[in-house]
């Protein structure tokens, strides 16, 4: 091994590559070290002191999520020692921890819990005293903070801003008083967050949690007078299986459809679809915009949170911004009309689900001054990945033994290049695989041709010659990176004609609706590269790769749009912005 | 402590904006430079409410939330402005072990406002500090810097009301 060091872990000799930290030496060989306050690439703070570890010559315990390993090093990691400071560590935690895992949201996910299970606290009560108590925070549309649960491990407050720029919340006050929260006491839904639910992803405990709108959708699913349909975005199905035990990247398609009928949907339908559909307006748009040389450069409107990122913090790029609903939006946008039109039932009547891995489609189901149908929402409740899990299990359904099932007509064709819009990269390939066809007008034979716009990097850069025209586009994900780029356009540094940017870092496959994944994965997998995999999989799998050949959105232009960008479909599947202020 | 945060309505003037803007036209390249410009600000406005924390979060590009994150950590900031008359109750041992506490709570009953915080009318406020030398004269309060010593609650509404007018 190059760069490698000698060390010894409880006695046995190891070797490991120079500069990792004590937890990356031990885990490599088999070891693994709890930790709580450490997420790799965004929180290295050492504060919360789970993850001591004695190191022969030193003279206190040390923090193994950032002390580097050197040569000839001698760490113990299983100690007397190590384990009292361990469990007195757990037990401080717990003298002012708001202590209710029976019921807790988080309960079976929660890395606090295990721990506390696994070094057999069983006094919770062991230091008793003071104990500051919170309001929950319910003001924000998308999720709640009940900071009576939270251990000031500041994971949350650093992806908010490190990893999406924002830095909405922080640690405020000191001493016993300190608090995670947003200034002068405002509630989360005052503040300019923008609703990604990547804090509520990176939280150890059930301090942070979507808003749970499941009992909602069970109302609807039992009021005879509703017609109830929901849709399955495309990251879903590469997440769901996660909560019933599948390996990280699996695809669940079927096994969610089946389960979404045994829950008594009147109509199973595939986000996909809308994706297609959103690809068919955009690529026009883009076209048209590219020819005129007006708005340029297009950036997609897909991710409800880069929308509000971009009303709130770059108010200038909103005429840059897509006029297209979001994937989620064409869906609620067709079922009440095309659908309605069709199935012969007033609109009113029809209740729309969707199932996201985001939490800020909650906040864009709350946006209705551009519904199709004036005085309805296009959407009327959406729900996480984790919200469907919990449903599921509710029902009784035991998903890992039923049967795989099919998507319904006339919404239940999806193509790949519908599906890789759950990863960072794929709606501009979906967009590309689309208007080269457009453009050149000769068929697009290999499929790989814009593959350079795939993987898990922040920004990506690429530029395609469409018949003699040279296109130049961008990919961002992460509100971090996305702000890269857009100082790169605004200085006039880059020059693109098309960005895509998802808030999410990784895109929708890590979004914050997905399955929490603990930091003792995080830390070690790269989440968003395997599911993603699954995606591109599945892409690659399907027969139908391209959204204008799918033959349910071919046949909504025929019966209904007309073409894409025609005024029908603009009154129906395009949207507005607001601009949004910051303070 | 948590600190108060103020319901006075700000009433910064068109003079003190414009010393905030130019210490942080000096200032804003060199973000290590917000404390200095926090203190700057609470030296120009006597303390740092919402408004002013938006001009230098604005001006510095800082997120608000750093800014208010520090000025509640550190004990030297005040989100509560300073009243006309400002009372500080010494809280030290000797004052504390001959009765300051019920003092303070006279003088919170008498004026309706905790310490940290300023009376609507921005009149008084009241703050609660450290030893401040007086001991032989313990328990005691100053009202602007004039010191009142040995006293006890009953003391508190006749000596107020020498300020109430
Ligand atoms: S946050 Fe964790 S430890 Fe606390 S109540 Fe919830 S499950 Fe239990
Ligand atoms: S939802 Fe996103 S923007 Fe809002 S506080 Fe959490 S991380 Fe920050
Ligand atoms: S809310 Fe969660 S992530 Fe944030 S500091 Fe508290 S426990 Fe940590
Ligand atoms: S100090 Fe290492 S995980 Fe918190
Ligand atoms: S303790 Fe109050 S003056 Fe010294």
């Amino acid at each position: 091994m190059e760069n490698a060091v000698n060390i010894k872990i409880n006695g046995f000799d190891y070797q490991v590559p120079a500069g990792s930290t004590i937890l990356e030496a031990a885990h490599s060989v088999g070891i693994e070290i709890p930790t709580l306050c450490y997420l790799k690439e965004i929180n290295a703070i050492g504060a919360c002191r789970i993850c001591v570890v004695e190191v022969k010559g030193a003279r206190s315990l040390v923090a193994a999520c950032v002390f580097p390993v050197n040569e000839g090093m001698e760490i113990f990691t299983n100690t007397p020692k190590v384990i009292e400071a361990r469990k007195t560590t757990l037990e401080l935690i717990l003298s002012t921890h708001k202590k209710e895992c029976l019921s807790c949201v988080r309960s079976g996910s929660c890395e606090l819990q295990k721990l506390c299970h696994e070094y057999g606290i069983e006094d919770e009560n062991a230091f008793s005293g003071d104990f500051v108590n919170y309001d929950i925070d319910r003001s924000a549309t998308h999720m709640y903070r009940d900071n009576e649960k939270c251990i000031l491990c500041r994971r949350c407050v650093a992806v908010c801003d490190k990893t999406q720029a924002v830095s909405v919340i922080g640690a405020n006050a000191r001493g016993f008083d300190t608090h995670i929260g947003s200034a002068f006491k405002y509630g989360l839904g005052d503040v300019a967050c923008i609703s990604c639910g990547q804090c509520i992803t990176a939280c150890p405990t059930g301090a942070l949690a979507e808003r749970d709108d499941t009992q909602k959708v069970f109302d609807a699913l039992n009021d005879p007078t509703k017609h109830v349909v929901v849709q399955t975005a495309p990251a879903v199905r590469v997440g769901l299986g996660e909560e019933f035990g599948y390996e990280m990247g699996t695809v669940v398609t079927g096994k969610m459809v089946s389960a979404l009928k045994m829950l008594g949907f009147d109509g199973v339908f595939d986000t996909n679809f809308a994706a297609d559909l959103t690809i068919m307006e955009e690529a026009t748009e883009f076209l048209a915009r590219f020819k005129e040389g007006k708005n340029l450069p297009l950036i997609t409107s897909c991710s409800p949170g880069w929308v509000k990122y971009c009303e709130h913090y770059y108010p200038d790029f909103i005429k840059n911004l897509s006029s297209c609903k979001s994937p989620q939006g064409m869906f609620g946008s067709v079922a009440k009309t095309f659908y309605a039109e069709k199935m012969g039932i007033d609109p009113k009547d029809i209740f729309v689900v969707s199932v996201m891995p985001c939490t800020a489609k909650k906040f864009e189901a709350e946006r209705t001054d551009y519904s199709a149908v004036k005085g309805l929402a296009d959407i009327d409740a959406s729900i996480t990945v984790r919200e469907l899990a919990r449903m599921i299990k509710k029902a009784g359904i035991n998903f890992r033994a039923i049967p795989d099932a099919e998507f319904d007509a006339p919404f239940g064709l999806g193509s790949g290049a519908g599906t890789i819009f759950g990863a960072t990269g794929g709606v501009m390939e979906a967009a590309l695989r689309t208007a080269y066809e457009v453009v050149t007008g000769k068929e697009l034979t290999d499929l790989a041709t814009f593959k350079a716009v795939r993987g898990v990097e922040g920004v990506k850069e690429a530029s395609y010659d469409l018949d003699g025209v040279t296109v130049n586009v961008a990919v961002a994900s992460g509100l971090a990176n996305a702000k890269k780029v857009l100082e790169m356009v605004k200085s006039g540094e880059k020059k693109y004609d098309f960005i895509e940017i998802m808030a999410c870092p990784g895109g929708c496959v890590n979004g914050g609706g997905q399955p929490i994944v603990p930091a003792s994965v995080r830390n070690f997998e790269d989440v968003r590269a395997l599911r993603a995999a699954g995606l591109y999989n599945d892409d690659a799998n399907l027969p139908v790769r391209k959204s204008h050949e799918n033959a349910d959105v071919k046949a909504i232009y025929d019966e209904f749009f007309g073409e894409p960008g025609s005024h029908k479909a603009h009154d129906i599947l395009h949207t507005g912005y607001t601009e949004r202020k910051v303070y | 402590m948590l600190k108060k945060i103020s319901t006075i309505p700000f009433n910064g003037t068109p003079e003190q904006k414009a010393k905030l803007d130019a210490v942080i036209a000096e200032c804003k390249d060199d973000k290590s430079q917000l404390m200095h410009v926090m203190q700057e600000a609470q030296g120009i406005y006597g303390y740092l409410p919402r408004e002013v924390q938006v001009m230098i979060a604005e001006g510095m590009d800082i997120p608000l939330e750093k800014i208010y994150g520090v000025a509640t950590f550190y004990a030297q900031f005040s989100l509560s402005p300073k009243g006309e008359y400002d009372i500080s109750v010494c809280l030290g041992t000797a004052c504390y072990v001959k009765g300051a506490q019920p003092i303070i709570d006279k003088i919170s009953e008498i004026l309706g406002i905790e310490p940290g915080e300023c009376t609507a009318d921005g009149k008084f406020s009241l703050e609660e500090c450290r030893c401040i030398g007086a001991c032989g004269l313990a328990p005691v309060f100053t009202i602007n810097g004039e010191v009142y010593g040995k006293i006890t609650a009953d003391d508190v509404p006749g000596i107020l009301a020498k300020y109430m007018n």
